[in-house]
């Protein structure tokens, strides 16, 4: 790993200053994505802002009808919320799923959602449920905020805050889990809320996370795991590496549909 | 270099890093505790376990200065040098959960954070499964999963999920 500079803001603002007055600066949230990638020199930022100590972003709110979870909120913190457990126990197991034990406890939803690696779970549950990445800055609803394999909309010195999710009635999430990683091969979100139904998809897709129309169409008639039997989506456009081939992820896509849908029905 | 300081089994400590030091590298090398080991350097194995601020984290994967006034438990931490051994190491003497013992502060860093999480009955699929981040290359889990099994009941009886000797 090659050497930096390091800062330990305490507010937001604090925070996005030291973004702007180091241009190569990164954020550094659980740290257990980007210190692996620093430590392959794949990444060697000049300057990383720890966001360790910043008050305000840690949490699980339920506002009304949406649960508000802090950017710095831990993956076990978030499994384990009483609120969100009762609520949406979907969500609750979306970060219960993530690596193991030990990474549960330091990684947080805003690094793996800034991140957007495309095996990542978490995406997969933002844009199953339509939920809105608040920024410094802005508000960006899940549809707009994935761009691409760890691409997003966030731009320089943009820093999320926190995730609002609305709460769904029906909801699931199913991975097809890499057994050496954690990570999903394949994960797939669905959730139904009034007219709006969401399947979502992640680990499958060759630019990340994305939503399946033709499946979301099927269900409109009936949100049972029977609308969308013998529903495929095809292997163009899907991931393919040594872990699984393109058909083969494109096959999951619609098994784990069924299941998560059986759960959210359940 | 910056400075950094933190409290490293009941003691207060300090020292000069650079930025990039990994809490494990502090560990070892500064204060020469050699009980934390490194195996795979990449957040797999589970070696590197300690506690920050009571909580499991794999230590080759925190920067020290992350760890800036954190109350830090390491293997060393357990048990004084010339007193009995914390009911979670004496179950694994009783119950041989090692074999080389490379892994073994991990394991039982890590059986602890499961007694927090999970309480002092522990049956044995929660014990695999809450494994998962530790990895152990010669005997098998077999009697690891049975020593945390004992370790966990006699810190029951106890009365306490102690994390320390501090």
């Amino acid at each position: 790993m090659y050497n930096f500079t390091f800062h330990r803001p305490t507010t937001v603002r604090q925070a996005a200053g030291l973004l702007a007055r180091n241009p190569d600066a990164k954020l550094l949230a659980g740290g257990h994505s980007l210190i692996p990638v620093m430590k392959q020199r794949l990444a060697s930022p000049a300057a990383l802002v720890d966001l360790g100590l910043v008050e305000g972003i840690v949490g699980v709110e339920l506002k009304g009808r949406s649960v508000s979870i802090g950017a710095m909120t831990r993956h076990a913190d978030v499994a384990n919320s009483p609120v969100l457990k009762e609520v949406m126990p979907a969500l609750a197991s979306v970060p219960g799923s993530i690596g193991d034990p030990q990474v549960r406890n330091r990684g947080t939803i805003g690094g793996s959602i800034a991140n957007n690696d495309p095996n990542a779970d978490y995406p997969a549950a933002c844009l199953g449920l339509g939920a809105t990445i608040i920024t410094n800055k802005r508000r960006i609803a899940a549809d707009d905020f994935f761009t691409g394999m760890f691409s997003t909309a966030l731009e320089e010195g943009e820093i999320i805050v926190r995730v609002s999710f609305p709460v769904a009635k029906k909801a699931g999430y199913e991975k097809f889990k890499h057994p050496a990683s954690g990570f999903a091969l394949v994960g797939v979100f669905v959730s139904k809320r009034g007219p709006d139904i969401r399947v979502a998809v992640t680990g499958a897709g060759a630019n990340g996370v994305f939503r399946v129309p033709s499946f979301e169409e099927a269900l409109k008639k009936r949100f049972s795991p029977k609308s969308i039997e013998g529903l495929t989506i095809p292997a163009s456009g899907m991931n393919a590496d040594i872990h699984a081939s393109a058909e083969y992820r494109a096959h999951l896509v619609g098994v784990l549909a069924r299941r998560a849908l059986v759960k959210a029905t359940a | 270099m910056p400075a950094v300081s933190m409290t490293v089994n009941g003691k207060a400590v300090s020292g000069d890093v650079e930025a990039r030091t990994l809490l494990v590298q502090f560990l070892r090398e500064n204060l020469r505790l050699t009980g934390t080991h490194v195996g795979c350097d990449t957040s797999q194995c589970g070696a590197c376990v300690i506690h920050v601020d009571g909580i499991a984290a794999k230590s080759c994967t925190l920067l020290a200065l992350q760890c800036e006034g954190a109350k830090i438990t390491t293997i060393e931490g357990l048990a004084a040098a010339d007193g009995p051994l914390h009911p979670m190491q004496e179950a694994f003497r009783e119950h041989h959960g090692l074999q080389c013992g490379y892994c073994t502060p991990g394991m039982i860093m890590s059986a602890l954070d499961i007694v927090r999480r999970r309480g002092n009955d522990l049956d044995e699929h929660t014990i695999r499964e809450q494994l998962d981040g530790n990895i152990c290359r010669c005997t098998g889990y077999h009697n690891i999963v049975k020593a945390i099994a004992a370790g966990a009941k006699e810190m029951g009886k106890g009365g306490t999920t102690q994390q320390a000797a501090e």
